[in-house]
């Protein structure tokens, strides 16, 4: 049976904290397929790698260990991943909807023509019949997504090509060591029977990373604001309540695209996705996109003006009013009655 | 100083950043016609990034490359009337159905057609679909490298465009060689706005359908404007396999789309007045949600 394929990001030698939900997803996917779980890495001084990647479960971890293959950059890693796809034959292959992700994917799907699926918001196996052909494929990945504006959600399937491949975002799927002492065995990979030298066309000159300032999926409490808050000046309110209640601030995309909030504060499909313990939506429609980023949160305040707003649906309390008058009062109890 | 030329992938949308309540029919489908259609939103940063490279390099051509319906030649038009040269409107019923990969396979084929370019630019993701997977799969399909993400193009130096790209958590300066790809992020400047000048030079630019519908005084200025004529090209045009186009050429098939329906929670509904409030930070507190 064809295996599931992980691509595992590395940064500063540690592999992606997306990578790692992917293996876990992964692990069942392949638990339900009674099939081996893979997994890719690319990069440079890689010694040790297999010990951050077998407790979740990985059969094989393929290595393609070179200096010019970190930090990542498309064409050699494209090369490496398409030709191990051709050997290996992979049902499945999974990747971050990642800068990395989304810029390696595509280009790898085109090459092997194969169907690809961004920003999954979840997968699950299952058959399909196609009734034209009177054809029934069993033990296909449905890839879930939200779609058009978040209206519909959409299960798109690929029934004929392999690998069957998605991206995901950091965040939607849970990561979790199946078994510290799992071992699998590691294959290193002969890196120049895989790239050749007009792979190297793009010459990185320049690099800046910077750990994320903003760290929303560990933080007990978002507060979050969409374009109802009107402008950036009534964000402040947000940050206020944040502090105050020790939680971090979040936006919807509308709110982000609008200028309010920065790009790294976005909740949702093609944002973070988050699961506090209390999620206080501040002037939030709740299109579903939105919503797939944070509907697992624990508790949920809605704050809006309208009454219909599709947000209200998913939430525990619903505050009927203006975010400005209301959250200074919330902040207002909050300092008197607690030490 | 060389000139150079540029090819804009741009797409018209739905603009389903404002869905509106009529935007649903009764039976839960989407009602396309009351979505107003938009140029997509990245493709106007990409068109930015051109404009700007044709104004450091005189003689430089920037020239729109879209798929879509007949109505799509409207941002052809659009984009004229803020700097671009010209535009092809790619436009066949085989074209229906197409995943990415099937668009990217009619684009790049149409990109072969053109032949002659140097740099295609492109926005990163249409807002329709946000899968920002066309243009690494054209650059693909064309064998050329790709840069994705870039928010500049710092310089463009003995054939070499060095760009800085905006990634999730950093910023990275490439060089890379022309030919190439590349796809512009929304945090890129935005696109400069209509020229008067040029609205009245080319607000009668029409495809060869649009001209079949429209009022004969004019015909003449199409003869002695050749600039007025949007090229049209339909599978015809193009070298094509067409088991590789529309639905066929598509690897991902939808297998159902469901509406969304809220199943409504159970929600305690309140108001902004002080004792609600007070009752719910109350309630909060205790159950140790917050404090």
């Amino acid at each position: 049976m064809n295996s599931v394929f992980v691509y595992c990001e590395i940064e500063d030698g540690h592999v992606a904290e997306v990578s790692q939900e992917l293996m876990t997803k992964g692990r069942s996917l392949a638990n339900e397929l009674k099939c081996k779980l893979e997994a890719i890495v690319i990069g440079h001084q890689l010694d040790g790698i297999e010990e951050q990647i077998f407790p979740y479960g990985v059969d094989i971890v393929h290595v393609a260990d070179d200096k010019r293959l970190y930090p990542y950059s498309t064409l050699p890693h494209t090369s490496i991943i398409v030709k191990l796809f051709e050997e290996q034959k992979p049902q499945i292959a999974l990747m971050g909807a990642s800068s990395i992700g989304r810029d390696l994917g595509p280009r790898v799907s085109s090459a092997l023509h194969s169907g690809l699926t961004a920003d999954c918001t979840s997968l699950v196996i299952g058959d399909h019949l196609d009734k034209k052909q009177n054809k029934n494929y069993e033990n296909l990945l449905y890839q879930i997504r939200p779609a058009f504006g978040g209206n519909i959600i959409a299960t798109i399937i690929n029934p004929d090509c392999r690998p069957q491949m998605a991206t995901v975002r950091e965040g939607v799927m849970k990561k979790e060591i199946l078994d510290p002492k799992y071992k699998g065995k590691v294959v290193k990979l002969d890196v120049a029977k895989y790239v050749s030298d007009a792979d190297f066309l793009v010459e990185i000159l320049e690099r800046h990373m910077e750990k994320s300032k903003v760290n929303m999926k560990a933080a007990p409490i978002v507060v979050a604001g969409g374009y109802g808050m009107g402008s950036k000046e009534n964000f402040q309110l947000l940050f206020d309540l944040a502090e105050v209640l020790g939680g971090e601030v979040g936006a919807s995309r509308a709110a982000v695209d609008a200028g309010y909030a920065e790009h790294e504060r976005q909740i949702g499909q093609t944002g973070v996705t988050v699961r506090p313990k209390l999620y206080i939506a501040c002037g939030i429609s709740g299109q579903i996109q939105h919503r797939a980023g944070m509907e697992e949160s624990a508790q949920i305040i809605a704050i809006n003006t309208d009454p219909e707003a599709p947000i209200n649906a998913v939430a525990d309390y619903v505050i009927n009013g203006d975010v400005a008058t209301i959250i200074p009062k919330m902040i207002k109890y909050y300092k008197q009655n607690t030490k | 100083m060389r000139a150079y030329k540029i090819i804009v992938l741009a797409k018209q949308v739905p603009d389903t950043r404002n869905v509106g309540k009529d935007a649903m029919k009764a039976d839960g489908t989407i009602n396309r016609a009351a979505l107003p259609a938009i140029f997509n939103p990245e493709d106007l940063n990409a068109l930015e990034q051109a404009l700007r490279i044709k104004d450091t390099f005189p003689g430089s051509t920037v020239t729109i490359l879209t798929m879509g319906p007949g109505r799509a030649a409207e941002i052809i038009r659009e984009a004229m009337f803020r700097g671009a040269d010209g535009g092809i409107l790619l436009t066949d019923r085989a074209f229906a159905g197409s995943d990415t990969l099937a668009t990217s396979y009619a684009i790049s084929q149409a990109l072969k057609k053109v032949k002659d370019f140097d740099i295609v630019i492109a926005g990163r993701q249409a807002i329709d679909g946000d899968t920002a997977q066309v243009g690494p799969q054209v650059a693909e399909k064309l064998g050329l490298p790709q840069v994705t993400y870039v928010e500049e193009i710092q310089k463009i130096e003995n054939g070499k465009v060095e760009m800085k790209r905006r990634l999730e958590r950093g910023v990275e300066t490439v060089s890379c060689p022309v030919p190439l790809v590349l796809t512009v992020n929304g945090s890129a400047p935005d696109c400069r706005a209509r020229n008067a000048k040029l609205i009245m030079k080319y607000k009668h630019a029409k495809t060869v359908t649009e001209l079949q519908n429209s009022n004969e005084d004019y015909l003449h200025l199409y003869n002695d404007r050749p600039y007025l004529n949007i090229p049209e090209w339909t599978v015809n045009d193009i070298e094509v396999d067409h088991a590789e186009l529309g639905l066929s050429g598509s690897p991902t098939k939808v297998k159902t789309v469901e509406n969304v329906v809220l199943q409504a929670k159970e929600a305690k509904v309140i108001t902004s007045a002080d004792s609600d409030i007070n009752d719910l930070m109350r309630e909060l507190i205790e159950s140790h949600t917050i404090g």
